[in-house]
């Protein structure tokens, strides 16, 4: 991600950095805290409405989770590709963002974007902007928590 | 029924808001936010707090992004119990491949068939 201070001379850092921080708009904490709420919990109805589905229909409560992922990483990609999820995430922001479906909006959107510089390079990396990172380091800690718990033996 | 959809809506809203205090009170990105989610997700997880979580809550705590870290977490648990240390490099992924592999898949055919726009 780039940092969106500009080059400036490093004596005039200061200032100018307390300048930015005055002009900058205030940002509407709460007003983003609901936001996040009702987008991210309706997220989370549709969710749980297509784990009722997984469980009325064989599955057992840890069992509906997975396919309740795959149902709702579809719908992110595809109202993605739509254009309509974006709309979600500008005015849900995180509420948009940390479900699922904000996972694979988040491979779908840079990818899309990134299409002109090819299929390998364009859409194949860029799929894994945000995916790489979230993969990498939930891995890596879930390994982690692994070692752990066996060394424990609990 | 409504009493699930309830509590799922609340816990994954709450979870949601979380996220977005981070973004605005720490002024970090989106993607910082969903890596560090994931994590506390496994933290918790290992920690055995989110397991009682999902278990109340549903759909508000799986399909938020700590909910894939805790995924990770518990399906490398079962495959240690049965494999042992293997299953340290297997359970992870075998917990969350079919979100990975649907995330990719969909995601690729996504990119592949629409236009960007806006």
């Amino acid at each position: 991600m780039r940092s969106g201070v500009m080059q400036v001379p490093q004596q005039q850092d200061a200032d100018y950095l307390a300048l930015a921080a005055r002009h900058r708009p205030p940002t509407p904490v709460w007003q983003n805290a609901v936001r996040a709420f009702v987008v991210g919990g309706a997220l989370c109805v549709v969710g749980q409405l297509v784990t009722d589905f997984f469980e009325a229909h064989g599955q057992t409560a840890t069992r509906a989770a997975s396919p309740t992922a795959v149902v709702m990483v579809g719908l992110g990609a595809l109202l993605t590709g739509l254009g309509l999820y974006d709309r979600l995430v500008r005015s849900g922001g995180m509420g948009g963002a940390l479900p699922i479906s904000g996972f694979a909006n988040a491979m779908v959107a840079p990818a899309m974007e990134h299409r002109r510089e090819g299929l390998v390079l364009g859409v194949g990396a860029k799929l894994f902007t945000v995916a790489g990172p979230v993969l990498a380091y939930g891995l890596g800690s879930a390994f982690l928590v692994g070692v752990v718990r066996l060394l424990v033996g609990s | 029924m409504i009493t699930g959809l309830l509590i799922a809506f609340a816990v994954g809203g709450v979870l949601c808001v979380l996220a977005q205090l981070v973004v605005d009170v720490g002024r970090i990105t989106a993607a910082h936010v969903m890596v560090l989610f994931v994590v506390l997700g496994a933290l918790t997880g290992g920690l055995g707090w989110y397991g009682p979580l999902v278990k109340w809550a549903g759909a508000g705590a799986t399909v938020p992004l700590p909910g894939f870290g805790y995924t990770m977490v518990e399906g490398i648990d079962r495959a240690t119990q049965t494999e042992g240390v293997l299953g340290l490099l297997t359970g992870g992924l075998t917990a969350a491949a079919g979100g990975i592999k649907a995330a990719v898949l969909f995601s690729l055919a996504a990119a592949l068939v629409f236009n960007p726009r806006g």
